[in-house]
């Protein structure tokens, strides 16, 4: 009991078991909504729409400011983000270099609909033209007239001044590259004629949360004429526009994108292995599991629109040559990738014992069942483990004068037999000892300094006996997939759940389960439902679940100095 | 700065658009310096004064790094030996604490907070660090409000943050910084010509054409992202800035040269390595003050759960510090302790290459206070009591130097506020609750 206790859970689990026996009603719960939010475009948005508008030949040079996460995602760290001084010189030099390759000689034929009158003057009507549509993209929204006027003027003064036409086009779009339309994903919320007293997102708003959440980019035309045409305020319009998305390969991007943010993918920009401990793991190694987990989950959940849990303990997945002289597996195909599927009770099923999560919880040159189980509690269960205590005495951990700690789980053994670090350490380290027959670099073992591994153990009341019955207990946790369905919305919403939007995820849930865990239906049924784009009003706001406040009332007292 | 004072600005810089003659209405910097280069030549004011932070990770031993006496004439301790030839210029303040108040202590974390926000969060957070409001107060008329710089690879690592939401993201690389300052963009104060550059001008009106929506876009939005949005508006302002600069002919700078230009270099956590990248920045960094660059610095060594490595070993600094076993003999850990050497190493290597740049009579470092501090007077246990704090330099005769400060368990922020004050910042008191203070070190105000 003490374990519960000890872990904060995100709202809605402790709801849903309350509910469990309840039965499903016809229609969703209605919500209150949240707060619209300002949101900054993440380096992958930022590049996919220069990539949608431009072509792909454009290359985006610079590097970018680094995100926040929060509440487990960077989607809602991004409603918190703002832009320092340094990062605005970024964005600026990296709006220069785009600007000036889409007015290049290679580009300006099939990007430019117009030709100037002379190309050493302004021509402001050709500026116009071109200026309007790219805006219209990157804004996600038409131009308004001062906007548009704005930019024309500008691309025609530094015309003049530069003497050179496509000079001053040039720097009038890298002025709207920088220019917080562009940069910022603005909601606008409107009354809601359906619903006296209650508001909702605006149409392009909708688009605009619509198209990021399933194809991770800015609405393309289409979408943008059904806004612009009022027919996302219909449930037909509407449900037309998520068909149409839903159906394209272009879901692939959105889920790539979503797990990517969940899973943590980010982290991977600053790790490193040692290289005398793990003289196979380097950046291209890296790179390549993370894009062996996006292939496994994509292949899985999008293209054979399987079962989220089966995320646990899929043996399928994909190899290319590199990654199978790590895994030890032999792989016929010379460049590229190709499916493999493991034989039955092999260990290495699911995500979690590729590479990419053993290799991103682990310290630089060994493993951490530790961070291990941390990771997993809070970014598959959406648990939040509580910091250690201050003072720590770190000496009973490291005794001394017993010096023959050869595996972690001797090493750990401190942790749970000491009271102040139990507490925690009994929720997560017996989970990452499950994992500990891979080391740092998701290399295979099964022994440390030439003690054998055990990886038995219980993870919320399920026993298990090694990797493999330790991966299907994670599958059949009830925390799982309610923990996906809140992360899944939460990253579209741009905020966490909301107090009053709690029935609601918990009815999705069981939507979900009833409809056999697949996930391209909960994203339909998320992007075409009312709560995804209703907004609170001022005063009947019903804030969003603290989970801070709740993990206060669990934390350890930890006065340092006694 | 007033929207005002903005607009007429702008219109300045809109009228030069038109015209092919340069006439720059903008107010000139103050930065003209006399013959010997030790003060500006109109006002015979000295020199500007320098801030900079210095950060490393997972503390000293205790007992190790403490002066032994108090007061002047101190001597280092063994695990500062590397500073002892600087110790004239160095204040060694022991004995600061965190207070809680009841909140969790976050490893590695709340004492960094503490010390530069005054503030102990409970997750993220809350306030602007002190680089900041010290950039605001002497670091306005720059080309860079400040400068920052981690030695462990993460942009994120940096400590310096302008408000809740916005972390100054810190250079990793030191070629990237040295093209960021010295690269096409900068103006050698002592070049003999100077010729606007009009591809500056057109895009400063730009960028003009940007801030002139700013009023209409915050009434739009809701309270906190309106915050946010002032903020990327602050940032829009200080390029403007930067541009405005470029379009001066800056005053001569008798002690600013370019440094060498770095080679691209591996960056990671392997110690030798760092320390190298570190020698780097330090160079670059001194010479973007020198040069007026900048006033403020902020160098994150090693992020606070130090990642420093020995090639081969599975063991980071920061793991030693919690696993490595007690020498009984030495009464400390070894392996932990050596990466304590190497980083007082680089300290005084970062005070040298200060005092290497000769102004007149004096170097730059007399004219800059660096808070040099890490976030633990006791890693093994995650102490929050005596945690290590230098002040270096001279600060252009602002502070005494040359002392051992032994506070008895007093708030981290009485050095913070000491530093705000010394420095001309406005501010009666400083922190939150009881990191609260108002009073400064008494010893080595002036």
């Amino acid at each position: 009991m003490a374990m519960t206790r000890r872990i904060t859970k995100i709202f809605g689990v402790t709801a849903l078991l309350v509910l469990g026996g309840c039965g499903a009603k016809d229609d969703a719960p209605a919500t209150k909504g949240g707060p619209v939010s300002l949101r900054r475009l993440t380096e992958p948005e930022y590049r996919q729409i220069v990539a949608d508008v431009f072509g792909t030949t454009i290359k985006v040079p610079g590097r970018f400011e680094p995100d926040i996460r929060e509440n487990g995602l960077i989607a809602v760290g991004t409603a918190r983000e703002s832009v320092a001084g340094a990062g605005f010189e970024q964005y600026d030099l990296t709006a220069r270099g785009i600007a000036d390759q889409v007015v290049d000689e290679t580009h300006r034929t099939s990007l430019i609909p117009c030709k100037p009158a002379l190309a050493s003057a302004r021509d402001d009507s050709c500026a116009a033209q071109f200026l309007s549509r790219a805006g219209r993209l990157l804004y996600r929204r038409p131009m308004t007239e001062g906007e548009l006027s704005t930019q024309v003027k500008d691309a025609g003064d530094s015309a003049d001044k530069l003497g050179d036409f496509y000079a001053g086009l040039s720097n009038s779009l890298a002025g709207m590259l920088v220019s917080p339309q562009f940069l910022f994903r603005e909601e606008v919320a409107e009354a809601d004629p359906d619903a006296v007293g209650q508001k909702r997102l605006d149409a392009y708003s909708k688009a605009e949360r619509l198209s990021f959440f399933l194809w991770d980019s800015a609405p393309d035309t289409a979408l943008l004429d059904a806004a612009q045409k009022g027919e996302l305020e219909s449930d037909s319009g509407l449900r037309r526009q998520v068909d149409r998305m839903i159906a394209s390969p272009r879901l692939s991007a959105g889920v790539r994108a979503f797990f990517s943010d969940m899973l943590g993918f980010d982290g991977f920009a600053a790790l490193a292995k040692d290289p005398q401990i793990y003289p196979k793991y380097n950046s291209e190694v890296s790179a390549d599991a993370q894009e062996q987990t996006l292939r496994t989950l994509t292949d899985l959940l999008v293209t054979h629109d399987g079962d989220y849990r089966d995320i646990f303990t899929t043996r399928k997945t994909f190899l290319n040559r590199l990654l199978g002289s790590i895994y030890g597996v032999p792989v016929a195909a010379r460049t590229g990738w190709e499916p493999h599927e493991y034989p039955p009770n092999d260990p290495r099923a699911g995500i979690l014992m590729q590479i990419s999560f053993l290799s991103l919880h682990s310290h630089p040159g060994r493993s951490s069942p530790t961070i291990r189980g941390k990771a997993l509690r809070e970014i598959f269960l959406c648990q939040k483990v509580p910091d250690p205590p201050g003072n720590v005495n770190f000496n009973l951990v490291n005794d001394t004068k017993n010096p023959a700690f050869h595996t972690a789980r001797s090493r750990l053994t401190a942790h749970i037999t000491q009271d102040s670090c139990a507490g925690c350490h009994r929720i997560m380290d017996p989970v990452g000892l499950a994992m500990e027959n891979f080391d740092s670099a998701g290399g295979f073992r099964t022994t440390e300094n030439d003690a054998p591994i055990i990886t038995s153990g219980e993870i919320d009341g399920a026993t298990f006996d090694d990797a493999s019955g330790f991966v299907r207990a994670v599958h059949d946790l009830p925390a799982a997939p309610l923990c996906f369905v809140n992360r899944l919305y939460s990253y579209g919403a741009g905020r966490p759940a909301a107090k009053g939007e709690a029935e609601w995820l918990n009815f999705q849930e069981k939507q979900f389960a009833s409809t056999g865990y697949k996930v391209p239906e909960l994203m339909r049924r998320i992007a075409t439902s009312k709560a995804f784009y209703r907004v609170s009003t001022p005063g009947t706001e019903a804030g969003q679940p603290n989970t801070k406040l709740s993990l206060a009332g669990t934390a350890i007292p930890t006065e340092t100095g006694k | 700065m007033s929207a005002i004072a903005n607009a007429s600005r702008r219109t300045v810089l809109r009228g030069m658009m038109g015209g092919a003659a340069v006439t720059l209405g903008l107010p000139l910097l103050d930065c003209f310096l006399n013959a010997n280069g030790t003060a500006m030549a109109a006002t015979g004011a000295p020199l500007p004064v320098v801030f900079g932070t210095w950060f490393w990770g997972c503390g000293l031993n205790p007992g190790r790094w403490e002066p032994k006496t108090v007061g002047a004439n101190y001597d280092m301790n063994i695990e500062t030996a590397a500073l002892q030839p600087y110790k004239s210029r160095i204040n060694v303040i022991s004995g600061m604490k965190v207070f809680l108040d009841g909140k969790g202590a976050k490893p590695h974390f709340t004492g960094e907070m503490a010390i530069l926000t005054g503030d102990v969060p409970r997750e993220t957070p809350n306030y602007a660090s002190l680089d900041s409001i010290v950039a605001d107060q002497i670091g306005t008329k720059t080309r860079f409000r400040s400068l920052e710089i981690t030695g462990t690879g993460k942009p994120t690592d940096s400590l310096s943050r302008r408000s809740a939401s916005v972390l100054n993201p810190a250079e990793i690389s030191p070629a990237a910084l040295y093209t960021r300052v010295f690269g096409p963009d900068f103006r050698d104060p002592n070049a003999a010509d100077f010729k606007p550059d009009p591809r500056i001008m057109v895009r400063r009106s730009v960028l003009s054409g940007v801030t002139d929506q700013r009023e209409a876009l915050l009434r739009q939005v809701g309270s906190n992202d309106r915050v946010r949005l002032d903020e990327y508006f602050t940032a829009v302002r200080q390029l403007e800035q930067q541009l405005d600069l470029q379009l001066q002919k800056p005053a001569p700078l008798a002690a600013c040269s370019s440094p060498a230009q770095p080679a691209d270099a591996e960056i990671g956590t392997e110690i030798d390595n760092v320390v190298a990248n570190h020698k780097l920045f330090a160079q670059i960094l001194a010479h973007a003050a020198a040069c007026d660059q900048t006033h403020v610095f902020n160098v994150v060594f090693g992020e606070a759960t130090s990642p420093l490595r020995r090639a081969g070993s599975a063991m980071t600094h920061h793991i030693l510090t919690h696993e490595e076993p007690m020498d009984d003999k030495l009464g400390y850990q070894p392996q932990a302790t050596y990466f304590m050497g190497r980083i007082m190493e680089s300290l005084a290597f970062y005070l040298q290459t200060l005092d290497s740049i000769k102004e007149g009579d004096g170097t730059l470092l007399d004219r800059t206070m660096l808070l040099a501090h890490s976030e633990t007077g006791f890693a093994k246990i995650h102490a929050l009591e005596n945690i290590p704090m230098f002040i270096a330099g001279g600060a252009g005769g602002r502070i005494k130097t040359g002392l051992h400060v032994e506070a008895t368990g007093e708030p981290v922020t009485r050095v913070g506020f000491t530093i705000q004050q010394a420095l001309g910042v406005p501010v009666e008191n400083w922190g939150t609750q009881s990191l609260n203070t108002s009073k400064p070190i008494g010893e080595i105000m002036i």
